[in-house]
């Protein structure tokens, strides 16, 4: 996955603000051989009812209008992301168990309100394993 | 009708954002649209067919959870869409130093909190701790169990069998009612009953040298359950490769071996043994038998070196070998030693990446007797013979003990190990057939046989298990 540096900045300061709550929100990009490319991030509410802390939810009338949005833009929804505080930037067996395939997942670790490690999952075909993807994070200026 | 897929689904319909179809209910419109489009089928229900609890069908504008659920009625000019709710959460374990344990926890691990060897601090790296179990059969299952009840956060298990009647003399972590269920979700339904604090993370598959270093990498500490060589050498040296402790047992019936493999402080399994026994010399539980309480002593000495790894006290089994005799109840233990000629953690390994561990084990891919040309009789084909008084003769080469639990009235009954010895009492002119308990003991005696010149001797399939299992359920099977 390539997330710029500015982008993966939006990220971690959504996660920062909603410590100790999980944040969460969309990527939106292009699709390119396999990998992705992310050209915004939208931040969505956590509808989780009770447990923000470990859980986080996107209602279905969020995720409709942002993939509304992005076919708008030209551009496709490629996944999302979400925090995980005081937790390590691998997804849970929760989080497994409600993916979707051929979306991108990053997940951001949060320890004790302090944004760490950032790190992109994908889910495998059979629905077993989570892949962990590379991420590739860097601004477009600093490489032309 | 109109059914609108989210992105994620679309691929799996060519693409589409929409699917155009017939159907008098939203459960139909469902069932035509996985039966168009096959690979939807397992993002949209479960094993059991129920919808997924994240994947809401809106009919027109409303959630058809507030209609008539899968019986809402549709027409034409309806459009239905499918929106996923994208949930997650975290689950998994922290690092320790982030951990903060609930007053429900604090309870729950008291007496090792008024350990001072172990306390909060203690206690807290073992729910940071992320342990892999590879196999939670004879071994897998009391190490599961008490690395759950002492509170390890994360507990990773592979395996992909399903619990058999015969597991249960010693993988307890199933019961009756779990025969014939998946041993993950019965294992990981057991632990999380167990501790519901802890994570367990289940790895339906068999592993191999394609997923292991994916599967290794978020766990600090694998431990090898397995009872059969490739898999022992994959887990070597995906440890190896991946830096991690390999907390290893292994049983046979009445002794058991524990050790430690962790190159960067000790020796590897390959130091121990570099290369694997020649295939079929070392019996496999299923074949040899195993003292059911066994792997019971050998899982719980796995998960005590687990257990003292994470909490960083102790002498940890790292260069020794425990033997262990149950009969005798003697315990020994031999020093073990790094091989400086070690292929895969010496100082100039050949072996850099994982390889093909069946063949390294000798063990030839679908290796079956048919394969291998050994004539081949079916049960049915016996039960012919038999009801016909056909003219053959039957020997069965188990050991007496088995042929207590069952046997033919008329076979002959020489074991393997006799059969040399004994090979004078069959005759080249006759129509032999060979059976054991299923099949791979007698098609080594029939391997034998023809050697020795024997022309008509065939093996008898699946051996008088699937006699029992096919022909004639009186028989027990064992």
């Amino acid at each position: 996955m390539e997330l710029s540096a500015d982008l993966l900045g939006a990220i971690r300061d959504h996660g920062r603000e909603a410590y100790p709550e999980e944040c969460c929100g969309a990527l939106l990009g292009q699709r390119q051989d396999g990998t992705v490319s992310v050209v915004r991030v939208e931040r969505l509410p956590n509808a989780r009812e009770g447990d923000r802390r470990r859980r986080y939810v996107i209602a279905p009338e969020d995720y409709v209008r942002v993939e509304e949005s992005a076919d708008r833009e030209g551009l496709s929804l490629v996944g999302f992301y979400h925090s995980h505080p005081d937790h390590p930037a691998i997804p849970s067996e929760y989080d497994r168990e409600h993916a979707l395939p051929f979306f991108h997942y990053l997940v951001l670790a949060v320890a004790g309100g302090h944004p760490g490690e950032a790190a992109a999952w994908i889910l495998e075909e059979d629905r077993n394993v989570f892949l962990k993807e590379e991420l590739v994070s860097r601004n477009p200026k600093e490489t032309s | 009708m109109k059914i609108h897929l989210p992105t994620p689904l679309r691929p799996y319909a060519g693409n589409a954002a929409t699917v155009e179809l017939a159907a008098p209910t939203v459960g139909a419109a469902l069932a035509a649209l996985v039966g168009r489009h096959q690979g939807l089928k397992k993002h949209l229900f479960d094993d059991e067919g129920r919808l997924r609890s994240f994947v809401n069908v809106y009919k027109n504008d409303e959630d058809v959870r507030y209609l008539q659920k899968e019986a809402t009625p549709v027409a034409e000019g309806d459009s239905l869409s499918i929106i996923p709710s994208i949930a997650g959460g975290a689950v998994s374990a922290p690092p320790a130093e982030a951990v903060a344990l609930s007053n429900d926890e604090i309870r729950r691990y008291s007496r090792h909190l008024i350990m001072p060897e172990v306390g909060l601090e203690g206690q807290k790296k073992l729910k940071a701790a992320r342990v892999l179990a590879i196999g939670t059969g004879g071994l897998g299952s009391p190490m599961a169990l008490y690395l759950a009840a002492a509170g390890v956060g994360t507990i990773g298990l592979v395996d992909f069998d399903v619990v058999d009647e015969s597991n249960l003399q010693r993988q307890i972590l199933f019961g009756t009612r779990d025969v014939g269920r998946p041993k993950l979700s019965a294992a990981a339904a057991r632990l999380r009953d167990l501790n519901p604090h802890a994570n367990i993370l289940t790895f339906e598959k068999r592993l191999s040298s394609e997923n292991a270093l994916e599967i290794f990498r978020d766990f600090d500490i694998v431990a090898d359950g397995t009872d059969n060589f490739p898999t022992r050498y994959l887990v070597n040296d995906a440890c190896v490769f991946t830096g991690k402790p390999n907390v290893y047992a292994s049983i046979f019936r009445f002794e058991g071996q524990a050790s430690i493999f962790w190159a960067e402080k000790g020796p590897c399994y390959r130091c121990l043994y570099a290369e694997p026994p020649p295939p079929g010399l070392v019996p496999s539980c299923a074949e040899g038998g195993v003292l059911g309480i066994l792997p019971g002593l050998l899982g719980v000495i796995q998960a005590t070196e687990t257990i003292k790894l994470i909490l960083g006290s102790g002498d940890p089994l790292i260069g020794r070998l425990l033997l262990v005799d149950a009969l005798g109840m003697r315990f020994r233990e031999l020093k073990l030693r790094k091989n400086p000629d070690c292929v895969v953690c010496g100082p100039n390994p050949t072996v850099t990446r994982l390889i093909d561990y069946e063949a390294f084990c000798g063990i030839a891919p679908e290796a079956t007797a048919a394969a291998s040309g050994i004539p081949e009789i079916s049960v049915e084909e016996l039960k012919s013979l038999r009801d016909r008084r056909a003219d053959f003769v039957l020997v069965d080469v188990r050991e007496p003990h088995e042929i207590e639990i069952s046997s033919f009235p008329e076979s002959l009954k020489i074991p393997l190990g006799k059969l040399p010895e004994r090979v004078n009492e069959l005759s080249t002119a006759d129509e032999i057939v060979v059976h054991c308990k299923s099949g791979a003991r007698s098609a080594k005696a029939v391997q034998f046989l023809r050697e020795a010149g024997f022309k008509k001797v065939r093996n008898l399939t699946g051996g008088i298990n699937g006699w029992a299992e096919k022909i004639d359920s009186t028989v027990p099977r064992y």
